[in-house]
């Protein structure tokens, strides 16, 4: 009984620790504000999805290309747009990425 | 030391609830630290879980008696391992189990997304609230450390659970039931969120994977437990809590595909969430069912007073996760469009829509003796015929789909390009066919589609295998460069092992019955058993009875067969103890069963010979393998993916 209630205290003040930890670590800090994604950068994440799954997809159209699962005809019609994609998303994320360098080189 | 256990508990329960409370607080309010504060609760919430799970241990392994959970599955005489796995022998270590897992999950699933701090935030709160279901069942309504005077000693635990494969068989169907947690927490953290981009189907990925292999290997080891421990000659017979953990497996397993078209195409973002909600409550209802003892089953070891409150909490789930798809609505639907009916993403869909027909088409057989009861007052269920015409209807073609999926483009296949593919599984599959129609096997229609369609998908996967090669160069660099591809192609193997090997053990198997005297024998299948003499032993907590039969073929001794079956005294019960063969050459099994031993010495013999079915055991591992190929980390996509979400830390 002793040795549960002891094992039981020492649980308990575990706990109570680990819940209030980032309170005690951070007692007066600047802002407890939680990081929330602005309309920029949601757009970001949405060009840089579509840049990644425009690569995959030229990627996965070459693969079977060569596998011989796309012919030739297939292959020439579909190669084409699926570039344009690609380009359009890689040149809608650059200016973007340089501007916020630029932010970044010039603060204030 | 049952004190310690319920204290824990009780931590554990307020540590989960300020998870749900504080965390919903944090990520509404956007309060950063304490939306930590909520994360590290749940991560204590495993620790103190730990250590309630640990005190049952103990109290199992010293065989305490004064605990009444101990008393009810144990008995001094019951070899230690059983007793350590009458942990999840009974309701309330089963719900300690679904807790363990859980906590433990959530707080890795937390430590490895810190850095997406809006949507682990919002993933928090939905963890916690799942987490305290079961901590309240097990503080308030279903406790393990509930203690009174100890008796002389336990009631034991049942016969048929007292098999090794009961050492991993319901762990592992708990860690595929519970993982699939992690994937529905993450879709509706993201849904409130807000957030309708791939983060959460990043940061579950393999999440899922690993909770649908454990929940697939789960049932292999269920199904290989029935077929060496239950003794009626099968390994799966359409059970409500076998139909249970099938279930969420094939909506996981639609899941898996289905996201992959997100992924790609950007498409079924609605399908996805509601595909993942599905899986989610599938498996808490699988969970229902077997502890409830609702429904008649072999596996209704215990009635309990739960049912009233799983059903309330799925009902809950579903409203929730419903309603939170419907407000979202707008925000998940896409532009993109299904270019082509002939596409890779095309027999996604086809498989799709299978795999959740299938899954509900068993789900309307599960629940009919509920539904019939209520409504008419007698309960009807639906049997094995029912079941085999949908496994007929929606499983064979799901099968052909998995050879002609990886034949197809993805976005647009022309009918060329499909003839050039298709030309070499097509012919296989045809020549399989008529051999096999030649050879006699066209006396089960359903058995001579499942083999010639394995052969096609055989022939598929081979095929992707050798153009693949060739196109890189080598299988390795093929297989690396894409290895959820090439992983699935090798779970694709497995799955025509088990069709095969369900096929053969079914469709063409051979049963013959008969009393035999000492001396005497009977055919099956070409082989000859004769019945030699009775022996007994006495085991550790049971005494066991078996026949010596004498296997032979075209004459020649083949092996000793030793049916029997075995008395429990603590228990007071009997069960069966099969014999079976395994023949290297059919890669079947001679199955033997006693069905009744008389006093005068008569055998009621049964004896299956079953083609094939090791093939359905050698599954599993194929299966294990090409979810660790498809599972394992790939450095290349790896650094991709950290690319993309560098610059947007959320």
């Amino acid at each position: 009984m002793t040795l549960a209630l002891v094992l039981g205290g020492i649980l308990a003040v575990f706990v109570v620790v680990a819940v209030a930890r980032p309170f005690l670590r951070e007692p007066a800090p600047l802002s407890d504000a939680l990081d929330e994604p602005g309309e920029l950068e949601r757009r970001r994440l949405s060009l840089a999805e579509e840049r990644d799954r425009a690569l995959a997809a030229l990627k996965e159209l070459e693969f079977d290309h060569r596998t011989g699962k796309v012919s030739d005809e297939d292959y020439r019609r579909l190669v084409g747009p699926l570039r344009r994609r690609a380009a359009e998303a890689l040149r809608a994320l650059e200016p973007r990425a340089e501007a916020r360098h630029a932010r970044v080189a010039r603060p204030g | 030391m049952a004190d310690l256990g319920r204290a824990a508990l009780l931590l554990s329960f307020a540590l989960v609830a300020y998870a749900l409370v504080g965390g919903s607080l944090a990520a509404w309010k956007r309060r950063r630290r304490l939306a930590f504060s909520a994360q590290n609760a749940l991560v204590a919430s495993f620790a103190t879980t730990l250590v309630a799970s640990i005190v049952l241990w103990i109290a199992l392994w010293r065989r305490d008696l004064s605990f009444v959970y101990v008393a009810q599955h144990t008995s001094r005489s019951l070899p230690l391992g059983y007793a350590l796995s009458a942990f999840w022998g009974g309701q309330e270590g089963s719900l300690l189990l679904w807790l363990l897992i859980l906590t433990g999950y959530a707080s890795l699933a937390v430590l490895l997304n810190r850095r997406s701090r809006e949507l682990i935030a919002w993933t928090v709160p939905v963890l916690g609230g799942i987490a305290v279901f079961f901590a309240l069942m097990l503080c308030f309504v279903s406790s393990p450390f509930t203690t009174a005077a100890a008796p002389a000693d336990g009631a034991g635990m049942v016969p048929s659970l007292q098999n090794p494969y009961m050492l991993a068989h319901p762990p592992m169907l708990y860690l595929g039931y519970v993982g699939l947690t992690i994937p529905f927490a993450f879709a509706m953290g993201a849904l409130l969120a807000r957030r309708t981009d791939e983060r959460w189907i990043v940061a579950t990925r393999r999440w899922t994977l690993a909770a649908w292999t454990f929940l697939g290997v789960g049932q292999l080891l269920g199904a290989h437990w029935a077929y060496v421990e239950i003794g009626w000659g099968g390994y799966y017979a359409w059970d409500p809590v076998e139909n249970a953990a099938l279930m969420p497996w094939l909506a996981a397993t639609a899941f898996l595909h289905s996201v992959m078209i997100q992924e790609k195409r950007g498409m079924l973002k609605i399908w996805n969430v509601t595909l993942v909600s599905l899986a989610f409550c599938l498996s808490v209802f699988g969970t229902f069912l077997t502890r409830s003892g609702v429904i008649n089953s072999i596996h209704s070891f215990s009635q309990s007073s739960l049912g009233g409150w799983f059903l309330g909490f799925i009902v809950v789930v579903t409203v929730f996760s419903v309603a939170l798809i419907y407000v979202r609505l707008p925000l998940l639907r896409t532009k993109t469009k299904l270019e082509s009916l002939v596409s890779r993403e095309a027999t996604f869909l086809y498989n799709n829509l299978l795999l959740v027909a299938l899954a509900l088409t068993i789900l309307w057989g599960v629940v009919y003796p509920l539904l019939t009861q209520a409504v008419n007052g007698e309960t009807r269920s639906v049997s094995k015929p029912y079941y085999d015409f949908f496994l007929h209807s929606f499983g064979l073609p799901l099968l052909l789909l998995m050879g002609i999926g990886p034949l197809v483009a993805w976005r647009r296949a022309s009918l060329r390009a499909l003839g050039k593919t298709f030309a070499v599984p097509a012919a296989v599959s045809v020549v399989t066919g008529a051999v096999l129609l030649g050879l006699g096997f066209g006396s089960s229609p359903p058995g001579l589609l499942a083999y010639t369609f394995s052969a096609f998908v055989a022939a598929s996967i081979a095929l992707e295998f050798v153009r693949g090669r060739s196109a890189t160069g080598s299988l390795r660099r093929l297989v690396a460069r894409n290895r959820r591809r090439y992983g699935g192609y090798i779970v694709h193997a497995a799955i025509v092992l088990l069709a095969i090997g369900i096929a053969g053990s079914s469709a063409y198997q051979t049963i013959r019955e008969r009393s035999l005297q000492r001396g005497q024998s009977m055919q099956a299948a070409g082989y000859t058993l004769t019945y030699e003499s009775l022996e007994t032993r006495q085991l550790q907590n049971a005494q066991q009875t078996s026949a010596v039969i004498n296997v032979s073929r075209s004459g020649s001794h083949v092996t000793t067969l030793h049916p029997g079956k075995s008395w429990f005294p603590v228990e007071q019960s009997a069960s069966n103890d099969v014999s079976i063969y395994h023949d290297p050459r059919s890669l079947g099994d001679v199955y033997t069963i006693a069905d009744g031993i008389s006093k005068n010495g008569t055998l009621d013999l049964k004896v299956l010979v079953k083609p094939l079915v090791n093939l359905v055991w050698a599954a599993g591992f194929v299966f294990v393998f090409g979810s660790l190929v498809a599972m394992w980390p790939d450095a290349v996509e790896q650094r991709k993916l950290a690319d993309r979400y560098a610059a947007v830390p959320v």
